[in-house]
């Protein structure tokens, strides 16, 4: 992997994301590019099952939101560090994943779209009635958490560089992903699951594994997400319009791509920060992101990367 | 003599319908069964049967010594079975190439990628496909879906071949190549049961023939033996031009 052009692209990507706010100690392009982060995280991560395994998962704000409740649990509850507390996030909501994927993946197609709903709204309504979790009013945690990574100002530098590393980390396993075994089953059963069944590839097995691999990162984004705003309330941590994005995102830059997937979340990033910023579209950002969608699957149905690959099909073999 | 494939009194009922009676039969190593019957006599059921697609409602199937029934196509595939569909299959967005790495690493040998694209290429080259090999599976025309089939199913490096139709849809020279293939393919040490409307085709290809009729086994042995059979001509062959054509292609 290491030999391949791609793997240095992406490392550019991720040093041009952890040196330019660092370069002018510009704050504002910061915190823009600490979206970005997020975005392109949650896209990535949900494209090992829309791009590559062919499944909807409206739901994949689930592992974003709960990674978050999980993480600002333990360092409000128990005064936990915070890298064991993001390590935890990820740990127990890819775990539960798995036990919510082995039930769920063996519905197929609408099916399994609409679980995924329900799943969140399934959480949602579990949280908003856990008292541990502070219910419906969600969990503040005091700023002298900040402390240990030397006081708010600084901490948020520390939250900024982990964000691009969750992000890196997931262009590195997407890109890992699509070049092995494991992900030539995936696209096998992407492509038509009983064909591949039959060709030999363990679908349930490997659906629960795709679907459990791409809840870590987004968790521990998640983690990272609301402990930098010091609060979390299920209204935002389940907000189905993030997983909805996200699939818009993966459709815009060409499913099944990691290079189309975070360009499209990028762009995607920046033109909702443009709406909401300029006074005219800041209300129907949302209308606009549907347009977008209706748009692409009508003229553009495999993306900003199907129309590179169609025109410089030499693209295919240096950007995956 | 121990048998590849064993059908113990299998039943196979879909609501009110009996697709298969209490069929039994055995295939021996390295042997090519054809596997033939009027439409809706049971034969591709038979072949869902076999590689797990659906489980019998009664009996047992044994391979290669292990009890397969029920278990799942995965699992069955991964012991040494593969098989091509009448209605061909493609992973359509992946090129012929991919599609036939995905056959070489989960089938029997459980190959890992970078030494699957080798038996990949191997099995490509013996469908004749090798010009084809980086064309997605899409652009593939209907005679090069069917090579497709038939390499994927053969990069898994199988003991047992099911072969559905392969030849169904083809003009005389694709089907005359593909016979030669799969005559290749069984000089490799496999073993084919084969499904096939072409009678002429499937009397020469086959070593012995089982006849299939409303899911009962009508008949079985050589391929001359059961054409004769009163019963067969009667149920199947009931064109007495056809079972004339039949007994001049011996």
């Amino acid at each position: 992997m290491v030999r391949r052009p791609f793997f240095w692209i992406i490392a550019l990507a991720i040093a041009v994301f952890a040196a330019a706010p660092v370069v002018g100690n510009d704050v504002q392009l910061r915190e823009s590019l600490a979206l970005a982060c997020v975005y392109i995280t949650l896209a990535s991560n949900l494209n090992l099952m829309l791009g590559y395994a062919g499944y909807i998962n409206f739901g994949s704000i689930v592992f974003f939101g709960l990674g978050g409740y999980i993480c600002i649990w333990l360092v409000d509850s128990y005064g936990a560090p915070l890298a064991l507390s993001l390590i935890a996030a990820g740990i127990g909501v890819s775990a539960l994943s798995l036990v919510f994927g082995l039930g769920i993946l063996r519905l197929r197609g609408p099916f399994f779209a609409l679980s995924t709903i329900g799943i969140v709204e399934g959480v949602q309504a579990f949280v908003e009635n856990f008292t541990p979790w502070g219910g419906s009013s969600g969990i503040y945690i005091s700023p002298q958490v900040f402390a240990p990574l030397g006081g708010p100002a600084r901490a948020l530098w520390v939250i900024y560089f982990l964000l691009v590393a969750a992000m890196g980390l997931s262009l590195y396993l997407s890109y890992a992903i699509k070049t092995s075994k494991f992900g030539l089953g995936l696209i096998a059963i992407g492509q038509n699951e009983d064909a591949a069944a039959i060709l030999g590839v363990p679908t349930p097995r490997y659906k629960a594994l795709a679907y459990s691999a791409s809840a870590f990162l987004p968790a521990i984004t998640g983690g990272l997400y609301f402990f930098k705003g010091a609060f979390i309330q299920p209204s935002d941590a389940f907000d189905l319009t993030l997983s909805t994005e996200a699939i818009v995102i993966c459709m815009l830059g060409g499913q099944g791509t990691v290079t189309g997937v975070a360009l499209g979340a990028y762009l995607y990033e920046e033109l909702r920060g443009y709406l909401l910023t300029t006074a005219t579209f800041s209300n129907f950002q949302l209308v606009i992101a549907g347009a977008l969608l209706l748009v692409i699957v009508l003229f553009f149905p495999s993306g900003l990367m199907g129309w590179v690959y169609s025109r410089f099909p030499r693209a295919k073999r240096v950007l995956e | 003599m121990t048998a590849l494939l064993e059908f113990d009194r299998v039943n196979k009922r879909f609501g009110g319908l009996q697709a298969v009676r209490e069929l039994s039969f055995a295939m021996r190593e390295g042997e090519i069964l054809g596997l033939i019957g009027p439409n809706g006599a049971g034969k591709s059921t038979v072949f869902n049967l076999i590689n797990g697609v659906f489980p019998p409602t009664s009996g047992r199937i044994v391979f290669d010594g292990v009890d397969i029934t029920g278990e799942p196509p995965f699992r069955v595939a991964r012991r040494g079975l593969s098989r091509t569909h009448q209605i061909v299959q493609p992973l359509t967005n992946m090129t012929v190439l991919e599609n036939c790495a995905v056959g070489a690493c989960f089938g029997r040998e459980n190959l890992p990628l970078s030494r699957a694209h080798a038996a990949a290429r191997d099995a490509i080259a013996v469908a004749g496909l090798d010009d084809r090999a980086d064309l997605p599976a899409l652009h593939l025309t209907i005679a090069g879906k069917k090579r497709l089939e038939l390499a994927r199913a053969l990069a898994a490096q199988p003991k047992l071949l099911l072969l559905d139709e392969v030849l169904a849809g083809l003009n005389p020279t694709e089907i005359e190549h593909m016979i030669g293939v799969i005559r290749r393919i069984r000089d490799r040490g496999v073993t084919i049961l084969i499904i096939e409307h072409l009678m002429q085709a499937i009397m020469s290809l086959s070593d012995r023939v089982v006849v299939l009729n409303f899911g009962e086994k009508l008949a079985e042995g050589l391929p001359a033996e059961v054409a004769r059979h009163p019963q067969v001509i009667e149920a199947y062959l009931g064109d007495p031009k056809l079972a004339a054509e039949l007994e001049g292609s011996e």
